[in-house]
C-alpha cells in the first residue's frame, strides 16, 4: 500500500466529533409508515413534474415525478399505496416556505411497482449512455447533503477525467450515516465505485475517510482488496473539519485546487460521496430506485441515536420516535450536522434526499445569538477559513452593503462552514451576513441583467426609430427633388399657371406697404 | 412538536472577547510587578485610579449614548486600555494628568468613534500622546529605580503625592527623579558625550537601564504567554523588534559612539510593552497577515527614527498612532491569496 502524501487546505478546527453516541448499534431499517411527503424540490436544478394523479395507485419504486430538463431528479414512490394528494406543504428548507409535495398513503403490503428495471449482471455490458440513463432513471443526488444530480456530473467527456475521490470523510460532528453505511455495505460502495470506474475511466480513484472512523477504513480496505479494483486506494486523513467539503477533500487528497468560482471538474476531478455511490451501486446493480437512506437520528435531545435506514418522505417525528423520543428539555432540531445544517421549526417534515442526520438539541450545546459583540478584527476567523477568506473583512463590507468590495474579496468563495462563526470571540453571526449579503448581490445581479435587457431593448428602439426617420426623410426628401424637377421641367415649358396667384400676392403686399405709409404720415401730422 | 428556529452554525462559541481581554491582563502582570518593584507605589496607584476612571468614563458614556452599559464594561477593553496607559506613564503622576488622559482614550479616541471595535487609533496612545505633547514637565517627572534611589516613598506618601502632589518633608522632586534611559541617551548625545560615556552611569543598569531591563524582559514574558495561548499574532511583535533591532544594529555596528546598541533599543524603553501589548491591538492595527507584518515593520522602523533624530526620547506612541493611519491601506493590498483564485486547470 503506498503512503500518499497529502495536501493541507487553510485553517479548519478541530471539533469534538460526537460520533460515538451513534455508532454503537447497527443501522436499523424502519418499516414504512403510514403516510409519506415527498417534495418535488429535493434536489439543486428544476422541480421534478409529477407523473400520477390524486387517486393513482403506485407501487414502491415506481415514478411519481419526472426528471424536469437537463438540471433535476425523478422520484419514485417509496412504497405501495395510494396518492392522496400534490399539494403545497412544509419540507426542510432554509426559506421555511412551504412547496409541493405528493402525498402517499401506503397500502402496508409495500410491493413492488410492475416494469422496473431489472438487474443487471455485468455493467460492462452496458454503455456509457445507458448507464447514466439508469442512474438519472434511478433518481440519484449527491447524498452527502449537496443534492446535485448526479447524472448531470457523470454526462461528460471520459478523457477528461484523472481523479475520482469518492468522499468517506464525514467530518462534521455528530453525523454517522456514512460511517456506518462503509462500515456495514463496504462491498456495495465498491461495486459502485467500479460501475463509476467503468464511466469516467479515471486514472486513480481515491477514497478519502478520516482518521477517526477506523472500522470504516478497515472495511473499505477488505471490499477493495476483495474486488481487486486497480489504481482505487483508501486514503486516510487527519480529522479536520471541514476536511468533507468537496474543495477541501480534493485538496488533501490530490494537493490541487478546484478554481475560483470554477468546478472540481475543470481539474479533472469528479467527486461523489460512499452514499451516492452506494446508491449508484442500487440502482445499476440491482435496478432499484432511489427510495431510501441512511440517516443519523441524534443529539443529546434524542434519548437512543442510532442510525436508521428510512423510506424517503418519512416523517421526521416517526423517526425520532423509533429513536426513543426526545430528552425533555430538547429546543433545536436541526437536518444536518451543527455547523451547517438547518433549523427546522418542526418535525412535521419529511426525510428526504439530502438529509444525512437530524439532530435534536437541548440548550446545552447551544448558541445564544444575543450577546454578540462588535467585531474587534482580531482575525481569529481568518485563521480558521478554509478558503482562505478575510471573514472579518467580509463581515464589514457585507454590513456597509459595499457588495463591490465583498465580491472583489470573494465573498462567494465562502462555503458557509461556520468555522468564523464558531471562533469569533464577539459571537458576530457572521455566516448569516455572508448568506444574506449573498443573496442581495444575486439579487441585484437578477435586477441589473433585467436592467441591462431593458436598456439594449430602449437603444434598439431608439436605433429603430432613427432609422425610420431618416428613412422617412430620404423619402421626403426624393418625392421634393421629384417635384422640384416636374416644376423646372414646366417652367421651362412655357407653363405659367401661378401667375395669377403671383399677381394677386404681389398686389396685396402693395395694398398693405400704401396703408402703412399713410399711417405714419397721419402719425406725424398728428405729433 | 415546534422547535426554535437559528441560523447555522448551531455550537455554542468557544472564545470570549471578555475572555481575551482578561488573558491581555494577565499577560501584563508579571511586567506590573517589575514595574512595582523598581518605581515603588506610584505604578500600583496609578492602575487602580486608571481603571476606576476608566470604566466611569466608559459607563458615563455608554449611558449618553443610551447603549446598554454592562455587556461593554464586561468586556474589560477599558481596564486594558486604562493599564497600557498607565504603563507608559511615570510612576507618581498626578491624577488629574491621569484624569485627562484616560479621558482622551476612553472617551474622545474609543468612545466618540463608536466603542470598541470602530476606534482607527489605539485609545491608550492617543490618551498618552495627549499627555506628552500637553504636559511635557509632568511627563519627564520619572522615579528613579528603587535600587539605586537615595529615597523611597511608602504606600500613604506615594498617595499623597499623587492627590496633592505633595513630596513628603525635606524631599524635592529631583530626589526622587531621574532621566529615562532613553531620555538620557538622548541628551547626552545633544551635549557631545558618546554612548559608552553616556552608559557608564549607574542608571544603565547590567544591560539597558536600571530596572527598565527587567520591565521590558517582564512584558516579553507576558507577550510570549500572549502567543502561546494564540491571543496575539506573532508577526506584529516580530516585526516590530526584528525591524528596530536591525535598524539599530545596522547604525550601531557602523558607529556605536552616537547610536544606541540593539539592546539598549529593545530593552531600554517602551519595544517590548509596544511590541507585544500595543502594536498587536487589533482594532486600530492591520487586520491582513502580510499587513501586520508591514504594520509591524513600520512601528519598528518609525520607533527607531524618532528616537534617533526625532523630537521625542522614546517613540513607540507616535509610530503606532502613525502606522494606525496606514493601517486601512495596508489591508487593502494584503489580502491573502483566496482558495483556488489562481488555480488552473
Amino acid at each position: 500500500m503506498s503512503m500518499k502524501r497529502l495536501g493541507r487546505f487553510h485553517g479548519g478546527l478541530h471539533l469534538d466529533d460526537h460520533k460515538a453516541e451513534s455508532t454503537g448499534e447497527p443501522i436499523r431499517t424502519l418499516p414504512p409508515g403510514n403516510r409519506f411527503v415527498l417534495p418535488l424540490h429535493q434536489h439543486i436544478g428544476h422541480d421534478a413534474e409529477p407523473v400520477v394523479q390524486p387517486g393513482d395507485r403506485v407501487g414502491k419504486g415506481q415514478l411519481i415525478a419526472a426528471p424536469h430538463g437537463e438540471l433535476s431528479a425523478a422520484i419514485h414512490a417509496p412504497t405501495s399505496g395510494v396518492v392522496t394528494a400534490i399539494e403545497d406543504r412544509p419540507v426542510p428548507h432554509p426559506s421555511g416556505l412551504p412547496a409541493r409535495c405528493i402525498v402517499i398513503d401506503a397500502d402496508g403490503e409495500d410491493r413492488w411497482a410492475e416494469g422496473l428495471p431489472a438487474p443487471v449482471a455485468d455493467y460492462r455490458r452496458l454503455d456509457k449512455p445507458a448507464l447514466v440513463a439508469r442512474i438519472r432513471d434511478a433518481g440519484i443526488v449527491g447524498l452527502g447533503g449537496a443534492a446535485f444530480p448526479t447524472d448531470a456530473k457523470l454526462r461528460i467527456d471520459k478523457n477528461s477525467i484523472e481523479t475520482l475521490v469518492v468522499n468517506g470523510a464525514e467530518c462534521e460532528p455528530w453525523i454517522s450515516c456514512d460511517d456506518m453505511l462503509m462500515r456495514e455495505q463496504a462491498d456495495e460502495i465498491v461495486s459502485g465505485i467500479a460501475v463509476l470506474q467503468h464511466l469516467l475511466g479515471p486514472r486513480e480513484t481515491l477514497i478519502g475517510i478520516e482518521d477517526n472512523k477506523p472500522a470504516a477504513i478497515d472495511a473499505m480496505r477488505r471490499a477493495l482488496a476483495a474486488a481487486r479494483l486497480d489504481d482505487t486506494e483508501v486514503v486516510v486523513i487527519p480529522t479536520l473539519y471541514p476536511s468533507g467539503g468537496e474543495k477541501q477533500l480534493i485538496k488533501i487528497l490530490t494537493d490541487k485546487e478546484v478554481p475560483s468560482g470554477g468546478l472540481p471538474l475543470h481539474i479533472g476531478i469528479i467527486c461523489q460521496s460512499v452514499g451516492t455511490v452506494h446508491a449508484v451501486h442500487k440502482a445499476v446493480i440491482e435496478g432499484e430506485p432511489l427510495i431510501e437512506r441512511v440517516v443519523t437520528i441524534t443529539g443529546d435531545g434524542v434519548r437512543q441515536p442510532r442510525n436508521f435506514r428510512v423510506r424517503l418522505g418519512t416523517l421526521i417525528s416517526e423517526a425520532v420516535e423509533a429513536a426513543g423520543g426526545y430528552a425533555p428539555d430538547v429546543v433545536e432540531l436541526l437536518m444536518g450536522g451543527p455547523m451547517m445544517g438547518v433549523a427546522l421549526p418542526s418535525d412535521e417534515l419529511p426525510l428526504i434526499k439530502a438529509s444525512n442526520c437530524v439532530l435534536a438539541s437541548t440548550p446545552a450545546n447551544l448558541r445564544r445569538h444575543h450577546d454578540a459583540h462588535p467585531c474587534i478584527r482580531c482575525g481569529e476567523c481568518m485563521k480558521v477559513c478554509p478558503a482562505q477568506l478575510l471573514p472579518q473583512q467580509l463581515f464589514w463590507y457585507s454590513r456597509a452593503k459595499d457588495y463591490d468590495k465583498a465580491e472583489a474579496h470573494h465573498l462567494f468563495d465562502c462555503i458557509e462552514c461556520g468555522c468564523c462563526d464558531y471562533v469569533c470571540p464577539s459571537h458576530i453571526p457572521l455566516v448569516q451576513f455572508y448568506r444574506h449579503a449573498k443573496g442581495e448581490i444575486r439579487q441585484l445581479r437578477r435586477e441589473k441583467e433585467k436592467a441591462d435587457r431593458a436598456r439594449i431593448r430602449h437603444q434598439l428602439r431608439e436605433e429603430r426609430l432613427a432609422r425610420e426617420k431618416a428613412e422617412r426623410e430620404a423619402r421626403l426628401a426624393a418625392k421634393k427633388a421629384a417635384l422640384e424637377k416636374k416644376k423646372a421641367a414646366r417652367a421651362a415649358a412655357g407653363d405659367n399657371e401661378d401667375d395669377p396667384k403671383k399677381a394677386a400676392i404681389a398686389a396685396a403686399l402693395e395694398r398693405a406697404r400704401a396703408r402703412k405709409a399713410e399711417l405714419a404720415k397721419q402719425k406725424n401730422e398728428a405729433s | 412538536m415546534k422547535f426554535q428556529v437559528d441560523s447555522s452554525p448551531h455550537l455554542a462559541p468557544v472564545n470570549d472577547v471578555g475572555h481575551v481581554m482578561r488573558q491581555v491582563l494577565l499577560a501584563l502582570l508579571p511586567g506590573i510587578a517589575v514595574a512595582t518593584w523598581y518605581f515603588g507605589w506610584g505604578v500600583l496607584i496609578n492602575l487602580w485610579l486608571a481603571t476606576l476612571l476608566a470604566v466611569a468614563f466608559e459607563a458615563g458614556v455608554l449611558a449618553l449614548r443610551r447603549r446598554p452599559i454592562r455587556p461593554v464594561i464586561g468586556d474589560w477593553s477599558a481596564v486594558v486600555t486604562a493599564w497600557l496607559l498607565v504603563l507608559a506613564l511615570p510612576p507618581l503622576a498626578p491624577w488629574w494628568l491621569l484624569t485627562i488622559g484616560v479621558f482622551f482614550a476612553i472617551v474622545v479616541a474609543k468612545q466618540l468613534y463608536g466603542g470598541l471595535g470602530y476606534n482607527p487609533f489605539n485609545p491608550a496612545m492617543i490618551g498618552y500622546v495627549v499627555l506628552l505633547i500637553s504636559f511635557p514637565a509632568a511627563m519627564t517627572n520619572w522615579v528613579a529605580p528603587t535600587t539605586i534611589a537615595d529615597v523611597h516613598l511608602g504606600l500613604l506618601d506615594s498617595l499623597r503625592v499623587t492627590f496633592t502632589g505633595a513630596l513628603p518633608a525635606g524631599i524635592g522632586w529631583d530626589a526622587i527623579t531621574t532621566a529615562t534611559p532613553l531620555d538620557a541617551v538622548r541628551s547626552g548625545l545633544r551635549q557631545g558625550e558618546t554612548i559608552s560615556e553616556i552608559q557608564n552611569s549607574i542608571a544603565f543598569g547590567l544591560l539597558a537601564g536600571e530596572g527598565w531591563e527587567w520591565m521590558a524582559l517582564a512584558f516579553a514574558a507576558g507577550g510570549l504567554w500572549m502567543l502561546r495561548r494564540g491571543i496575539i499574532d506573532w508577526r506584529t511583535p516580530t516585526a516590530v523588534l526584528g525591524t528596530l533591532a536591525a535598524l539599530s544594529a545596522v547604525f550601531w555596528l557602523v558607529d556605536a559612539e552616537h547610536y544606541a546598541s540593539p539592546i539598549q533599543h529593545l530593552l531600554g524603553g517602551g519595544a517590548m510593552l509596544g511590541a507585544f501589548f500595543i502594536a498587536t491591538d487589533p482594532v486600530s492595527g492591520s487586520t491582513t497577515p502580510t499587513g501586520r507584518l508591514i504594520f509591524g515593520a513600520g512601528v519598528g522602523l518609525l520607533t527607531f527614527v524618532i528616537r534617533s533624530w526625532g523630537g521625542y526620547p522614546d517613540a513607540i506612541a507616535f509610530a503606532v498612532l502613525l502606522m494606525n493611519m496606514a493601517a486601512p491601506t495596508i489591508d487593502a493590498y494584503t489580502r491573502p491569496r483566496v482558495y483556488g483564485e489562481d488555480s488552473r486547470p
